[in-house]
């Protein structure tokens, strides 16, 4: 038996980006022990890069707004997919969790009359997004961040611990969910349930040392999958641990096949490729040309949108300052919209000099304005580009930016299905954004949803006192022995020589961005599946050099794992959807279907005791199952037009 | 594009000790320092310690001295050096080192701990509150801060002086503090607590003599010093020499 150093808490938090930071508080304030654990340092997670603002419907520039027109935006922007009761309590609740950050001391940027300041952004119908300057989620951070420090020295006051009841483990990993009932975690007792969550086996990146946190609730917040792209937004945390995790321990994902491209990545130096050129460039007046200096959006307005958008220069430029007698300009169409017209440009040999389109502010606002508004954009151009914004237009293209697709999650509750103890929220939980994420609503969403995750976490472990699920011994030790399998795969002989796991992710990166990419098309996905295939026997003989202490080739050996996982299961998913909505767009299919309105796919792992020998490609690891949606509550359909209704659903959904 | 190969100097070790190792590597246009130290590992050092995160100079996790000058690695592009040069990269040197490039920045969090945080306004509930955009700029201006912590690298007082970090919260946690003690509603005053003062007293304010190191460092070209320490000092000089205030202590102190 390895012996690992074991701890007790109450709520285990995994991850320290905004849902998980907005989870902890939450549970530690209920009086749950929490403790909290992240791959990099506190304060560093991928929150930090969200640059446009945070989705609230407080009226504050445009007192028209409420939580309805917020709920339609991100209902129309997710293509009708969405998990409605979610977008529901987004749309409700996002105010108030705005407002509690600036108790906390968040510094918003204001207007006139001293409020926060809202910006417009693309899919939301008025200006919504609170923001400071565009350096949003770095505020949402810091101010998490600061208020765990509060609530750290109020326990060091009355305890004169500061991690008595809040800790961050820093720098840690998570590798497996520990259940009860057996070796499998599949038992459990028919009293109990199903396998209940017992806890986490983690390793420190410093040391290489392993431990376990038993605790009857795991909140996973582990962000995206990214990573797996070659061209992405995303920072190296993102390699899907939390949808692995959940996946491993028996929690279906739904939703996988929709991957959000953001139109506007840096597309020169190949270095910086894919690097957000935030939407607010667009929303505070950008506009998109093509080589030959034609505003294009204005021939990508699709049918739904139609009556939505302006259809003229003039009338666009009107909107800015007189929003209510004209139209918004089709910059500010939904991502995925905008990714594929751009990506139709280049097809067609109007991109620019380094394969995207240019994107330009030079022209349509001062110098002086664009360096107060956009302050992040002008220095990261000027320092990785030498591009000054101010005088000369962006060249920019579409980033693999965001998965909606997820762990499935009680909307109310945030509890995964079919896992007793195990919550997800933020990017790592499915359903909330439907087909596609409108910009704004993914910080709302950490927010919302972190903040109940948090609390139906603590009061289910609450609930669980005196009867805390027993950390299966032979668990941890198998989870030792796989995490420990790269320092060991030469010696094991295995056919062919030992891996270099950078190779490896980087003919993943490559296959994921050229085969299941922003267009799809039916035979490169089943190409995809037997490259998966094929990596998948090549990392298990994945090795390593060197010694466990802070040994980053090991690190990415183990991830692996995860970006094989969500990778397939992106791929499985996306060929078996024969239609294109939002972030999930086919070739050979390329019109949005009525009749998939109201179906999720869900993924679960083929092996249910967790185990991962399967190779052969055409079964893989991932089984896919179709699922009806529920119906959308009547009085929420009713704040929708029927002449806009009938362009998504069904008949039969229309007159029930 | 033209590609050439540079060559570099990378400190290797642990807590123990180690050595700058030589190597040659591959770069290419547009790229940065943290490119070719990710190319290293792939290439020549699968072992190789580093933090790093975004790598869009927004979290501020690849922090290290090249050259001897405490810079972010991915902010900091090849071509500012001579093709020539041999470019060093050495870890954080104000802090214990773990592993190669990887140091214990535990410091910086203790320190973030020891300053009290933003009180609320009593009286003003969540959206109640109503700031001036020009009484937020400063304070605005401190939070931009990415916590890469090359300010806390760079100063004297600690970089040299082990044992000066017991009662100095270098210049980010000072820059806390004023950016606290400029928010337009923070009610510490109101609770007794006097933000300069503490500045003063507990946190090592008396230390720093504005030699501006750590705004020169900054990333995000934040003025620390002149906007942050500067104004400090003054308010703190202003109280112990102000004659009115003196005489005001005085006449206090006189009242039982």
């Amino acid at each position: 038996m390895s012996v690992v150093d074991r701890q007790e808490w109450d709520v285990v938090v995994v991850g320290a980006g905004g849902a998980g930071l907005r989870a902890a508080i939450e549970a530690r304030e209920r009086g749950a022990r929490t403790a909290v654990i992240c791959k990099s340092l506190f304060g560093k997670a991928h929150t930090v890069m969200a640059e446009g603002g945070i989705a609230a419907a407080m009226a504050n520039v445009n007192e028209r707004d409420s939580w309805q027109v917020h709920f339609r935006d991100t209902m129309r922007g997710g293509k009708f997919l969405n998990q409605w009761r979610m977008a529901e309590l987004l749309a409700h609740e996002a105010p108030d969790r705005v407002w509690e950050l600036e108790t906390w001391g968040a510094l918003f940027d204001r207007t006139k009359d001293g409020r926060i300041s809202q910006r417009n952004f693309g899919g939301h119908e008025y200006p919504r997004l609170a923001h400071v300057g565009d350096r949003t989620g770095l505020e949402l951070i810091r101010t998490l961040q600061q208020e765990i420090v509060v609530l750290q020295q109020e326990d060091f006051e009355e305890t004169g611990e500061y991690e008595s009841r809040l800790k961050v483990f820093q720098e840690c990993t998570v590798t497996r969910i520990l259940k009860d009932g057996g070796p499998s975690g599949t038992g459990g007792t028919p009293a109990e349930g199903p396998g209940r969550v017992s806890g986490v086996f983690a390793y420190e990146r410093e040391s290489g040392r392993f431990f376990v946190l038993e605790a009857p609730a795991v909140v996973l917040a582990t962000g995206g999958i990214g990573k797996s792209f070659k061209v992405t937004s995303n920072s190296w945390e993102y390699t899907g641990d939390g949808h692995a995790l959940a996946l491993l321990a028996g929690a279906p994902l739904m939703n996988m096949e929709f991957v959000q491209f953001h139109p506007t990545g840096m597309a020169w130096p190949p270095s910086v490729k894919g690097i957000l050129v935030t939407e607010s460039v667009r929303g505070d007046g950008g506009v998109l040309m093509n080589s030959e200096g034609k505003r294009f959006m204005f021939d990508y307005i699709p049918d739904v949108f139609k009556e939505k958008y302006a259809e003229s220069e003039e009338e666009a430029d009107r909107w800015y300052e007189d929003p209510d007698n004209n139209r918004r300009p089709p910059e500010l169409l939904p991502r995925d919209e905008v990714a594929r017209a751009i990506n139709a440009e280049v097809k067609e040999g109007r991109g620019s000099p380094h394969g995207g389109v240019f994107l330009d502010v030079s022209t349509r606002m001062p110098a002086e304005v664009i360096r107060r508004r956009l302050p992040s954009m002008y220095h990261q151009f000027k320092e990785l580009a030498d591009v000054d914004i101010t005088a000369e237009a962006m060249e920019v293209g579409p980033t693999c930016h965001y998965v909606m697709g997820g762990v499935a999650v009680d909307s109310d509750t945030a509890a995964a299905r079919g896992v007793p103890g195990l919550y997800a929220a933020g990017e790592v939980a499915g359903g909330m954004h439907g087909s596609n994420r409108l910009g704004g609503n993914s910080l709302s969403d950490l927010l919302v949803f972190g903040r109940r995750a948090g609390w139906h976490a603590a009061e289910y472990a609450e609930a669980s006192a005196g009867r805390r699920p027993p950390v299966d011994d032979s668990q941890i030790d198998m989870a030792a022995a796989e995490a420990l399998r790269p320092f060991s795969a030469e010696r094991e002989g295995e056919a062919g020589p030992p891996e270099n796991a950078y190779t490896l992710h980087q003919e993943l990166q490559q296959a994921m961005n050229d085969l299941v990419g922003i267009i799809r098309r039916e035979g490169e996905m089943e190409q995809a599946l037997h490259k998966l295939a094929e990596l998948r026997v090549r990392a298990r003989r994945a090795g390593v050099e060197g010694h466990r202490q802070f040994n980053p080739g090991w690190h990415l050996a183990l991830d692996l794992r995860n970006m094989l996982l969500v990778s397939e299961c992106v791929a499985r998913a996306a060929l078996e959807r024969t239609e294109s909505r939002g972030g999930h767009t086919r070739e050979d299919h390329p019109t949005m279907d009525r009749a998939w309105r109201n179906v999720s796919l869900l993924c679960a792992l083929a092996d249910p005791t967790g185990g991962l020998a399967a190779t052969d490609p055409a079964r893989g690891q991932i089984r896919l199952t179709r699922e009806t949606t529920d119906p959308i509550r009547p009085d929420l359909l009713a704040l929708f037009e029927k002449e806009e209704l009938v362009k998504y659903l069904a008949e039969e959904e229309l007159y029930e | 594009m033209s590609s050439y190969e540079a060559r570099l100097k990378v400190w290797r070790g642990d807590e123990q000790g180690g050595g700058l190792r030589d190597f040659t590597v591959e770069v290419n246009d547009g790229e940065v320092v943290l490119d070719i130290v990710h190319r290293l590992q792939a290439t020549q050092a699968p072992d190789l310690a580093v933090r790093w995160n975004c790598k869009a100079g927004k979290c501020g996790s690849c922090s290290a001295e090249i050259n001897g000058r405490p810079r972010l690695m991915c902010m900091t592009r090849m071509s500012v050096f001579d093709r020539a040069e041999t470019i060093t990269i050495t870890p954080l040197r104000a802090f214990p080192v773990i592993r190669d490039l990887v140091t214990d920045v535990g410091f910086n969090y203790q320190k973030a701990r020891e300053v009290p945080a933003f009180v609320p306004p009593a009286g003003l509930g969540p959206g109640e509150y109503r700031m001036a955009q020009e009484d937020v700029d400063r304070s605005q201006e401190f939070r931009k801060c990415i916590e890469c912590f090359l300010c806390q690298d760079t100063c004297h007082v600690v970089r040299d002086h082990e044992e000066n970090k017991q009662a100095f919260a270098g210049p980010r946690f000072l820059m806390r503090i004023a950016e606290l003690d400029m928010h337009p509603l923070d009610a510490a005053a109101e609770r007794g607590l006097d933000r300069g003062r503490t500045a003063q007293d507990e946190h090592g304010l008396g230390y720093c003599n504005i030699t501006k190191c750590c705004t020169e460092v900054c990333p995000e070209g934040i003025k620390i010093t002149d906007n942050a320490l500067i104004p400090m000092k003054e308010r703190a000089v202003d109280r112990k020499y102000d004659p009115l205030v003196w005489l005001g202590s005085k006449i206090r102190r006189r009242t039982p």
